[in-house]
């Protein structure tokens, strides 16, 4: 199910040349914040909970994940190079398999290390915020490549529809409605980080059991539609 | 090595140009000028979709579409209610758009530079008579044409609406004045970073994600740390703050000059003369984006 070949590829294809540097922006943005926050206001849990919650589960790992799902697979189906990868002898689920586990890896690297990294700065890790937020952004981070993943096979406009679920649907509509945070992502990762933290300063909107399993499903789901529409998938032209 | 002692005692002095009698073109040359009105009419169409493949339209006119119909909702709710006054002030409504606004500028910056890049098509527009600089202005005032339609069309929709419902004309006229010079700076910051920043990859998904991550990211970053400051009572920097990302930078000049109320925590608006540095960093930022546009384009492909 996994290939080193393709994973390799992969891995190039996504933080090759200058893009790493690109990708690493964004978790530095992250702990630059976090200094001055402590700097400016001290070791404060609510403080904490406001940055780790409010920028880097809401927006960064969003964002991260998106980059990462997408650019799994899009550009190479955007240019047809695709071809040369789906004409070798390797199984088309194996191919999604292996970019899926790359572009876990490449989000959680890029979101859940900087945000301990923060949690730890911001207050210490006081009331398990830092693990609990973590905790949070890992479960994120594998819904959300295979998610983005998807999509990436599914539109050529991939980018542009992840960016639209992540920023509109759970930021905007997810505060104006409220039966959209129960089907957001990022309200079930909050849930396990509930779960974690135990407090009441990580709240989540839905309960762990429902959180956990509509994870799961997602993400099984995603995957195995990813690698039925790469088994049936037909190269068009620019636009 | 047999082939280089072929090519080195080829027939030299034999070959001649033939003149076989093709005839020279002698009609009128439209020249440079033409070329570069071609190019702006053409990227402004592009960047609606106009002319494209009817999948490229989609987007465009879909984010259009939801940029205008709140200010509809807010005309008729005005017109039906005889309510005094617009729900929302001129220069509020694009700060509220902002997210609409910010995915217009990602989705087609790179629709406009990158793909030039990636098909390698740079060169054949400078075989025309264009320079670097009309290419690049072209595209900057092609983008910043498509975003101020983006962000002007809701802003006439809510005066005609206004006048409709017998609002105060002076009143009105002078909030659609000043909502109309908030956009038009707008549409000039947003379309010069999301042209730079496109202009520096040839992979349009990649470009997408890195103008949404500099527009989005940097407002939640500002608008968390500005929260903070205000809790902590340290008003004074909540100004400064905002000069660190765009949309807080448009709020900024249009509440310090134009008479809007500042979305910043507390409404905290700049004073006049952090205004005025507000005015010089936009302005700066602007003319950065076009001189770096300038550079790029030096030596892009040739």
């Amino acid at each position: 199910m996994y290939d080193p070949t393709v994973a390799r590829l992969t891995y190039r294809a996504l933080l090759g040349r200058r893009r790493a540097l690109i990708l690493g922006a964004l978790p530095l943005l992250l702990v630059v914040i976090a200094v001055a926050v402590r700097g400016l206001t001290g070791a404060d849990d609510q403080t904490a909970v406001n940055v780790l919650g409010g920028f880097a589960l809401a927006t960064m790992v969003p964002i991260i994940g998106v980059i990462a799902g997408t650019g799994a697979i899009g550009p190479e189906i955007d240019d047809g190079s695709v071809v040369y990868l789906l004409s070798k002898p390797v199984k088309r689920p194996t191919i999604i398999f292996t970019k899926l586990i790359v572009a876990i890896g490449v989000t959680m690297a890029f979101s859940a290390v900087p945000t301990l990294i923060a949690g730890l700065i911001l207050n210490g890790n006081g009331q398990q915020i830092a693990v609990a937020y973590t905790v949070a952004a890992l479960v994120a981070s594998i819904a959300y490549a295979a998610l983005f993943l998807l999509l990436g096979t599914v539109s050529r406009h991939a980018v542009v529809f992840g960016l639209v679920y992540a920023l509109v649907w759970e930021a905007l509509f997810g505060s104006l409605v409220a039966g959209a945070r129960t089907l957001s992502v990022q309200q079930w990762s909050l849930a396990v980080a509930h779960k974690v933290a135990g407090g009441d300063l990580v709240t989540s909107d839905v309960g762990l059991t429902t959180a956990t399993v509509l994870l799961v499903a997602v993400t099984v789901l995603a995957t195995w539609y990813a690698g039925q529409r790469l088994r049936s998938l037909t190269l068009a032209g620019e636009e | 090595m047999a082939v280089e002692q072929y090519l080195a005692t080829g027939p030299g002095d034999q070959t001649r140009i033939h003149d076989i009698g093709y005839r020279t073109y002698d009609g009128p040359r439209l020249g440079r000028a033409y070329a570069r009105r071609s190019l702006y009419s053409q990227s402004l169409r592009g960047a609606y979709g106009l002319g494209r493949s009817v999948k490229s339209k989609v987007l465009p006119m879909l984010l259009f579409v939801v940029m205008c119909v709140p200010a509809a909702i807010m005309v008729a709710v005005a017109v039906a209610t005889k309510a005094k006054d617009l729900p929302v002030d001129y220069t509020r409504y694009a700060i509220i758009m902002q997210a609409v606004i910010s995915l217009y500028v990602a989705s087609q910056a790179p629709q406009s530079v990158s793909r030039d890049l990636r098909f390698k098509t740079v060169p054949l527009y400078f075989s025309r008579p264009i320079e670097t600089a009309d290419y690049v202005r072209a595209k900057f005032a092609a983008l910043a044409s498509a975003m101020f339609l983006l962000t002007g069309a809701p802003l006439v929709v809510l005066y005609v609406g206004a006048l409709l419902a017998k609002l105060d004309f002076a009143d009105q006229t002078k909030g659609f004045a000043q909502g109309l010079v908030s956009v038009a700076l707008l549409s000039l910051l947003f379309a010069g970073i999301g042209l730079v920043i496109a202009s520096v990859t040839p992979r349009r998904g990649f470009g997408i994600a890195a103008v949404i991550a500099v527009l989005t990211i940097s407002y939640g970053a500002v608008s968390v740390v500005q929260a903070i400051a205000y809790e902590q009572d340290s008003t004074g920097a909540i100004a400064w703050l905002g000069l660190f990302s765009p949309v807080t930078l448009i709020d900024g000049v249009q509440s310090a000059f134009l008479g809007a109320h500042s979305a910043f925590p507390g409404g905290q608006a700049p004073s006049d003369g952090q205004g005025a540095v507000y005015v010089l960093v936009v302005l700066g930022l602007i003319a950065a984006a076009y001189g770096l546009l300038l550079r790029r384009y030096k030596k892009v492909g040739l």
